[in-house]
């Protein structure tokens, strides 16, 4: 098919050849093929004629596309999708001539026509014949279309001498679509000029018919059709070889043109093959490399690291062939978010930033789907009605935001709508009300884990289901699928402005980066795409470092509380690291973060997953398993996996305990505090679930704004509330350094300023005392000492009182100010 | 592939690649061995089924290696003993059998075959197609698929 030999010979005699040699099969194939990818092109096309209807080389290059198809189908007899693409043809060659104006109406019936030939296609692909596909209303509905405008057809001049000329042409054509299979160039060079006269030519013949009948009976109608079919014929003699070249017009095309001449098709196949010899060379090159590091022979070394080289451009080279960008999926979207829109009564407009990123094709193919899924979602869900959306001030038109990027060996593609947001209370009473989770668990949650109950199986958030989406199938199959491939899926919303799904993809699947670790003595290789970093801590820095609370280990990872996980403790075995040292690798998963124990840390290496069998995929830990450089087993972790076993499991054990405190004594909620002192001998409690983060802030770094203290932190600004002058104990010490803990709740944040941390305690051994005072909830024994409980709402209004004006739940007034400290922080 | 026919006529005629499991003489259809190798390196499974062994790199393969003894219901192998690896391959997958001892390919007669013995108990029953009785000893037939059923 490819012989360069064959570029060379003359048009003509290439095309005898492809329909002399080549079997009908291959035409066929070739056929489908290339329809496809025109089909794909037209979708947008289309869509994107609707913002600029004038656009004659989108309609032209549209016109072309079907025209292709049609001249084909009447050469393989396909009559059916002869038919279809006849009537839609038809329309467009007067919607480019100006005779017609397109309409929504119009543009539905194309894409309504679009589909139907799809359809066809598919048909013919299974069975090799059009199969059922009913094509009548189809066309009944294009000629509708047609008729309602104002301008119609020509009065049949002279049909019959040309009459002849389609059933040539077309079979014409078909043997000059088998020429860009041959990568023939010196034909489309002939063609292009041709086709560009071809339009010129074909200009005259329908424009004297259009304003002469306003209106046409049904009868006329029908008689149009070869009327117009006349007026095709007069560019068919012309058309067939442009008909290859859809996209001849404008630069563009001469660009896609060269290289496509530079391009070949490969069996897919084929290169799957070769990404598992490049897989298994990439292990073989692991083993020499770490074995020749053991020699002396500089020679030996020399090659060894050339190896070790080429093997990594090779490997990458071998990935860049299974590389496509993901345009190839979002191509289609614009497409269904506008019929979606239409569907749903909205205006949304579909933005792509991106569109070039690459990622491997069978993760491109696994990501199509829950990809438009996501974006249905969006539309359905997210987006809001215009007049919903004019009431919060809001352009009428949402937004849809589709952007892919690469960032550290992965490609992340977010689906980002301007909508309405998800309410995390709504989401969090709707996950009770199923039964998904407890009240008490609820409570323990900050809005950022609520969002990710979304994920869970039979969670709907639709108020009612609609015929798009809301069936209670959805983002956990999403979720499901995007793991399947080894990624990650999280999501992101504030109320009012818009929600992100995240989803990290692995660049492909076949090699991936891993860190080796040691537990137990044997090996564990983790995922790079989940590791966000790593910590070790020597046995002296450990014993304070990590903290125990009511069971569970927690480290401060720069001020923020980090859960940790023993690998040994999940996997049942005993650590043989006995020294005291921690390692710890922090890893992400479903948005949340926790530290993972290990005994020590190896290296990170260029992993080729092997599958393992059923009986280790049931245990639901490893997602695969590898053979590291010396040539060991080593299994694979499945981070996600790990995090919803071992977070869980905390999370009912802690349920657990807290119900056995609660049945004990009534009123203790068990609950965990961060003690911290005050100045004057004061200690308060402040409950660990309402601090984000512990922070140092220097003294001088303390700006003001009025009256009110504040701090830039993070970009933003952040209001203070010092907690000894909140609570009227005078703490007359200036320090340097001013320990706070940030609070943030909804894009807010507020620091408030204690002396000195000092601890993390279990609330549930505390008795408690009404004797309360402004700005506290009362008092209760801690660590064996009298310890105030901080009412920290109070504190938090007293940094900012309009922190809680956008939280749902701020439904009851300002506490009173404690008298003389800080009312002047309450005046802006 | 051949296998399922294999399993619903279990007095089949052929030859069986026997081996030895604490004392007794076992055999399995020689057409699903691959091969069969001295003792490996094997990578423990945490939390897998007891049986499963671990794993071990068959040139650069990743197969999961089933302990029989323990499949069978058998005191663990002595300390200071290897046990030989027979790989299998069944649908595609290739699986590997930890065992004491590899012994002769022997050509088995339908006629010589008896359903297993009432004294096999437990797990042993479900895993033993029959017997084949040959000169002053018995063959049990592994069935290898429920084997590797772990």
């Amino acid at each position: 098919m490819t012989q360069p030999d064959a570029a060379h010979e003359p048009v003509r005699d290439v095309r005898e050849k492809a329909v002399t040699v080549d079997g009908l099969d291959d035409i066929v194939e070739e056929f489908l093929v290339e329809s496809h990818e025109n089909l794909d092109q037209l979708d947008s096309d289309l869509v994107a004629l609707e913002q600029e209807p004038n656009s004659r080389d989108r309609l032209s290059s549209i016109f072309r596309t079907i025209h292709t198809i049609k001249g084909t189908s009447g050469f393989l007899a396909f009559n059916r999708l002869e038919e279809v693409t006849h009537g839609g043809e038809n329309m467009l060659s007067r919607l480019r001539d100006g005779a017609l104006e397109l309409t929504p109406t119009r543009t539905s019936v194309l894409l309504q026509m679009v589909d139907t030939v799809r359809a066809l296609l598919a048909s013919i692909e299974a069975t090799g014949g059009e199969g059922a596909v009913d094509v009548s209303a189809v066309v009944a509905a294009i000629s509708a279309a047609m008729e309602d405008a104002p301008a119609e057809p020509a009065p049949a001049p002279a049909p019959a001498p040309v009459a002849k000329a389609p059933a040539k042409a077309p079979a014409k054509a078909p043997a000059a679509r088998k020429a860009p299979a041959a990568r023939k160039a010196p034909a489309r060079k002939a063609a292009a000029p041709r086709a560009k006269a071809a339009p010129a030519a074909k200009k005259p013949a329908p424009v004297p018919a259009a304003p002469e009948l306003p209106a046409v009976l049904v009868d006329d109608l029908l008689q149009g059709a070869p009327v117009v079919m006349a007026e095709r014929i007069v560019e068919e003699p012309v058309a067939p070889e442009s008909v290859d070249h859809p996209d001849t017009d404008g630069a563009g095309g001469q660009g896609r043109r060269a290289v496509a001449d530079s391009t070949i098709r490969v069996d897919v196949d084929l290169l799957d093959e070769l990404m598992l010899l490049v897989g298994e060379l990439v292990l073989t090159r692991n083993q020499i490399v770490q074995n020749v590091a053991k020699q002396t022979d500089t020679d030996l070394i020399r090659s060894s690291q050339r190896l070790n080289l080429i093997a990594s451009e090779l490997q990458e080279g071998v990935m860049k062939t299974r590389m496509q960008p993901i345009d190839h999926i979002w191509s289609k979207l614009p497409r269904v978010v506008r019929d979606l829109g239409i569907q749903c009564g909205k205006s949304v407009r579909l933005e792509m930033e991106g569109k070039d990123t690459e990622l491997d094709k069978t993760l491109l193919e696994a990501v199509k789907d829950p990809l438009t899924h996501l974006v249905r979602n969006s539309v359905d869900h997210g987006v809001e009605k215009p007049d919903a959306r004019k009431a919060a001030g809001k352009p009428a038109e949402g937004v849809l935001t589709l952007r892919a990027k690469h960032e550290s060996g992965q490609v992340v593609v977010e689906v980002a709508d301007d909508g309405a947001g998800i309410d995390p209370a709504k989401l969090g009473a709707k996950a009770v009300e199923r039964g998904l989770i407890t009240v008490d668990a609820l409570n323990r949650m900050s809005p950022a884990d609520i969002l990710q109950l979304i994920f869970l199986p039979g969670f709907s958030t639709a108020a009612a289901v609609t015929n798009v989406s809301g069936r209670g199938v959805g983002m956990d199959v999403v979720k499901t699928n995007i793991e399947a491939i080894g990624g990650t899926i999280e999501v992101e919303s504030e109320a009012g402005v818009g929600t992100v799904c995240r989803l990290r993809i692995p660049l492909t699947l076949a090699i991936v980066p891993a860190l080796t670790v040691e537990c137990a003595s044997d090996r564990y290789a983790i995922p790079q795409i989940s590791l966000q970093e790593l910590v070790s801590l020597d046995a002296e820095k450990a014993a304070n470092a990590v903290e125990e609370v009511g069971g569970a280990q927690v480290y401060r990872l720069r001020g923020e509380l980090l859960p940790l996980v023993r690998l040994t403790d999940v996997l049942g075995l005993t650590s043989e690291r006995h020294d005291g040292h921690v390692v710890i690798a922090v890893l992400r998963s479903e948005g949340r973060r926790f530290g993972l124990v290990v005994d020590r840390v190896i290296n990170t290496e260029e992993i080729v997953v092997k599958a393992v069998g059923g009986q280790l995929k049931a245990i639901g830990l490893y997602s695969g398993a590898t053979v590291l450089g010396d040539g060991t087993v080593a299994l694979i972790l499945d981070v996600q996996a790990l995090a919803r076993r071992a977070l869980r499991t905390e999370t009912v054990d802690r349920q657990e305990s807290r119900a056995a405190a609660a049945a004990a004594t009534v009123e203790t909620e068990r609950q965990r505090m961060l003690l911290a002192a005050i100045g004057g001998g004061r200690r308060v409690a402040i409950p660990l679930d309402t601090v984000t983060r512990l922070e140092l802030v220097r003294t001088d770094a303390v700006e003001k704004v009025g009256n009110r203290e504040v701090v830039q932190y993070r970009g933003a600004i952040l209001p203070i509330v010092r907690l000894d002058r909140h609570l009227g104990a005078y703490n007359d010490s200036e320090r340097e350094v001013l320990e706070v803990i940030v609070y943030a709740d909804h894009g807010r944040s507020v620091a408030i300023v204690v002396e000195e941390i000092l601890d993390i305690v279990d609330g549930e051994a505390a008795v408690r005392s009404d004797i309360d005072d402004l700005g506290l909830l009362g008092s209760a024994v801690l660590g064996d000492r009298v310890t105030e409980l901080l009412d920290v709402r109070a504190a938090i209004l007293a940094a900012d009182p309009a922190f809680y004006s956008t939280h749902p739940t701020a439904l009851t007034p300002l506490p009173t100010v404690p008298e003389g400290t800080t009312t002047s922080l309450l005046e802006v | 592939m051949t296998a399922a026919i294999e399993n619903k006529a279990p007095a089949a005629s052929g030859q069986l690649a026997t081996f030895r499991l604490d004392g007794d003489l076992y055999g399995v259809e020689v057409e699903h061995v691959q091969e069969v190798l001295r003792s490996q390196q094997l990578t423990r499974v945490p939390l897998a089924p007891s049986a499963v062994a671990g794993l071990i790199n068959l040139r650069g393969q990743v197969v999961t290696a089933i302990e029989l003894r323990e499949r069978l219901g058998r005191p663990p192998r002595p300390e200071g003993t290897d046990a030989v690896v027979i790989v299998v391959r069944l649908r595609g997958e290739a699986v590997s059998l930890l065992v004491d001892s590899i012994a002769d390919v022997v050509d088995v007669d339908a006629s010589d075959f008896e359903a297993p013995p009432d004294t096999l108990e437990g797990s042993a029953r479900d895993l033993i197609r029959g017997a084949y009785k040959l000169d002053g000893k018995l063959l049990l037939a592994l069935d290898v698929h429920k084997a590797v059923g772990a």
